[in-house]
């Protein structure tokens, strides 16, 4: 044991804390406390002073070490920031594939260190834009992908054998995969040399975001493969980014947030084992993803606590041996749901206060959110301040200078372990449902989820949280912000490139293709290399998911509030 | 007793931003309104025959993926088409204002913004819907 204070040294700061918190009451008589509770966003009590007898038991060793070092609370990398920033990667999709391009070449040229790719809504879900699910949405939200010709411009005069791409996708993600990796070799880069990450997560769809093709098993098989084929052709692709993002995004607390996240990653690799690979063939190449929320010092814990967490899981739980495996290694994206329409400047600054704690938190690549994206798609101007803001962090304000400089701090410390036990304490349940496949069909997360979401919106109402500008210091005026608007005859453009290509290809090659892809589903075969061959013959992203809706079905939303 | 008002909270289009329409839907029912949720990916066809066969006084419908305009408008034509046009209907989500005008002149009776509190909406259905 390595404490960090004699336990007689202790006992003495113990009691004279007593005697100070005797005297804070006396003081708080005459002027009472500004609020009757203190709490996180999440509704975690706070108190109102930390000391070393807080953390009277802690074992720097065994809680903390070293960074690079088991149990990596500290940081996955032992150099950290000293060695390399963190990527700064801006979540970016509009319009067409032109416009999209347009975007990534803007954002490299101001800095930006990797690739990141919103798509549409039909794009999302699998659906061309031709389909009648799809009218209104086209590039709304992201860009439109129907066709590998559409991933060719998209990617066109980006060095892809250099820029790692990240790319949110769900249901389809196996298919966006399959047409990248087309894209790639058919301008002669190996896929052995791609970078990058899908984010492939379905059980954080069935629980938060709800982008849904598939039933959930199905939906499992289709994530194996996608790990299982990556592992052996595509070693430097992350195959999956098991998020929490949108679990958060959806009113989960930070605990919830941080022990669904995990359930899900526990979930992903008894999949994986059962397939037959080892632990340490994959695990190296799962990554994470995570909110930065408006909780300051709570969100540091939570990254902390995960990084702990996870290497604890591999190393007990599943037995990993390689360093790499026990590595959580995380995206982060600021909240979106912090942000507020009203007075939306203000964005700017609750943007920079999440980013801190990203980077505090020792993310290893982060998105920061434009001031405007709660109104519509960002502007150019907007996500260059977004950008901007990483760059300050980084360069100005010395907050990269040193390893987890919250390490040790009374307060981070107690916080860290106080999530840590709460989050197990959710993961345990989980098991005892019987994993997270079962606590979904359970609606157990997604209740979880919504009453907690509920309640905060209660407090929001009730003015027992605070958001600047919506329930305080309101104002009347708003200063006029310009927007993004969207491009209203993009869909029909859209539509007359997609019937071109299909009028292009040659249709026997195409049919040929989806029949073998049909065939591997129907057995057991890995998808993926049908896929590939699907989208080289230019089969649009609706064909291929069709043949996944024929032969495992379609999974509805149960609809409960 | 008098019926209580029926509403239908609906998402309509490919959107899966439900934490809104949820915590709506949870709100009309603590007021005691009776509340059908229709639950994600709803076609405008699907929306408007969920509230004739409910008989609903009101629909709620919720976008925050920039199809308003296409949907909320498809959803006013079936009403109208099917004589249902007695039906209140209100939106909310991410909806740039100069887009509300627009909104209001298909129909669309109030448009409800990120940040309103879940008790102006339950009073504004108070003020201005009856049971049919």
């Amino acid at each position: 044991m390595s404490r960090l204070y004699r336990e007689e040294e202790v006992r003495e700061i113990d009691s004279e804390k007593g005697s100070w918190q005797e005297q804070m009451k006396k003081q708080l008589a005459v002027r009472p406390p500004r609020k009757d509770e203190f709490t996180t966003v999440s509704g975690r009590q706070i108190r109102e002073l930390y000391t070393p007898a807080d953390t009277k038991d802690f074992d720097y060793r065994a809680r903390l070490g070293f960074p690079g070092r088991y149990p990596y609370t500290r940081g996955v990398q032992t150099s950290m920031y000293r060695g390399k920033l963190w990527t700064m990667r801006m979540f970016a999709g509009l319009g067409s594939a032109e416009d999209t391009n347009k975007r990534f070449r803007y954002l490299v040229s101001q800095g930006q260190t990797g690739l990141s790719t919103a798509f549409d809504m039909p794009t999302l879900m699998g659906y061309d834009t031709e389909d009648p699910m799809s009218r209104g949405e086209c590039g709304r939200c992201g860009v439109a992908i129907d066709t590998l010709k559409d991933m060719e411009i998209l990617f066109s005069g980006l060095p892809v054998d250099r820029l790692t791409t990240s790319m949110t996708i769900n249901p389809p993600a196996p298919v966006l995969w399959a047409m990248y990796i087309a894209m790639a070799e058919k301008r002669g880069i190996p896929r052995a040399k791609l970078g990058g990450t899908i984010q492939n997560d379905m059980l954080k769809e069935f629980i938060a975001q709800k982008t849904f093709m598939c039933p959930p098993e199905p939906s499992m098989r289709l994530i194996v493969d996608t790990i299982e084929f990556g592992t052996r052709e595509v070693p430097r692709w992350n195959t999956i980014s098991i998020s929490g993002y949108h679990i958060r995004e959806a009113g989960a607390t930070a605990v919830q947030e941080l022990a669904f996240t995990l359930a899900d990653g526990i979930a992903y690799v008894e999949a994986v084992l059962e397939r037959g690979l080892k632990i340490d063939e994959f695990a190296p190449r799962l990554s994470f993803f995570f909110n930065s929320h408006i909780d300051f010092f709570e969100e540091i814990a939570k990254f902390r606590a995960a990084r702990r967490m996870w290497a604890n899981i591999m190393k007990k739980r599943f037995k990993a041996k390689s360093e790499r495996s026990l590595w959580l290694r995380f995206h982060t994206q600021t909240a979106g749901c912090s942000l507020t329409a009203q007075q939306p400047f203000n964005n700017v600054v609750r943007t920079t206060v999440e980013a801190l704690s990203a980077v505090l938190g020792g993310t290893q690549s982060l998105h920061t959110n434009s001031f405007d994206e709660v109104l519509a798609i960002p502007t150019e101007e907007a996500a260059t301040i977004a950008l901007r803001t990483q760059q300050i962090l980084a360069e100005e304000t010395g907050v990269a200078s040193t390893i987890d400089p919250l390490g040790g701090s009374y307060f981070v410390e107690t916080l860290t372990d106080e999530i840590e036990k709460a989050a197990y304490d959710y993961i345990d349940k989980i098991d005892d449902m019987g994993g997270m496949l079962k606590a979904i069909e359970k609606n157990y997360p997604q209740m979880e989820i919504a009453d907690a979401a509920y309640k905060f919106q209660r407090a929001i109402d009730r003015q027992q949280k605070v958001m600047v500008g919506v329930n305080k210091y309101a104002t009347e005026e708003e200063i006029p912000v310009d927007i993004y608007r969207a491009d209203e005859a993009l869909e029909e453009r859209q539509i007359a490139r997609t019937n071109q290509v299909k009028n292009s290809r040659n249709e026997k090659e195409v049919k040929n293709a989806l029949e073998r892809l049909g065939e591997a589903c129907s057995g057991n075969e890995n998808v993926m290399p049908y896929l590939i061959e699907a989208a080289s013959a230019y089969a649009t992203l609706q064909e291929m998911c069709d043949v996944f809706r024929k032969v495992f079905g379609i999974y509805r939303d149960p609809g409960t509030f | 007793m008098a019926r209580k008002i029926r509403i239908l909270v609906a998402k309509a289009g490919l959107d899966g931003h439900d934490r809104g329409a949820r915590i709506i839907a949870r709100a009309y029912r603590d007021a005691g309104f009776e509340v059908i949720y229709t639950g994600l990916h709803q076609t405008p066809e699907q929306v408007v025959s969920a509230a004739i066969q409910e008989d609903v006084d009101m629909i709620g419908l919720s976008s925050l993926a920039g199809a308003h305009l296409y949907l909320f408008g498809k959803v006013m034509d079936l009403l109208k088409a099917e004589g249902a046009d007695d039906i209140i209907v209100t939106g909310g989500g991410i909806i740039p204002e100069e887009d509300i005008e627009k909104l209001k002149a298909m129909g669309v009776r109030e448009i409800f913004l990120p940040g309103t509190s879940l008790e102006v909406i339950v009073d504004w259905v108070h003020q201005n819907v009856k049971p049919r």
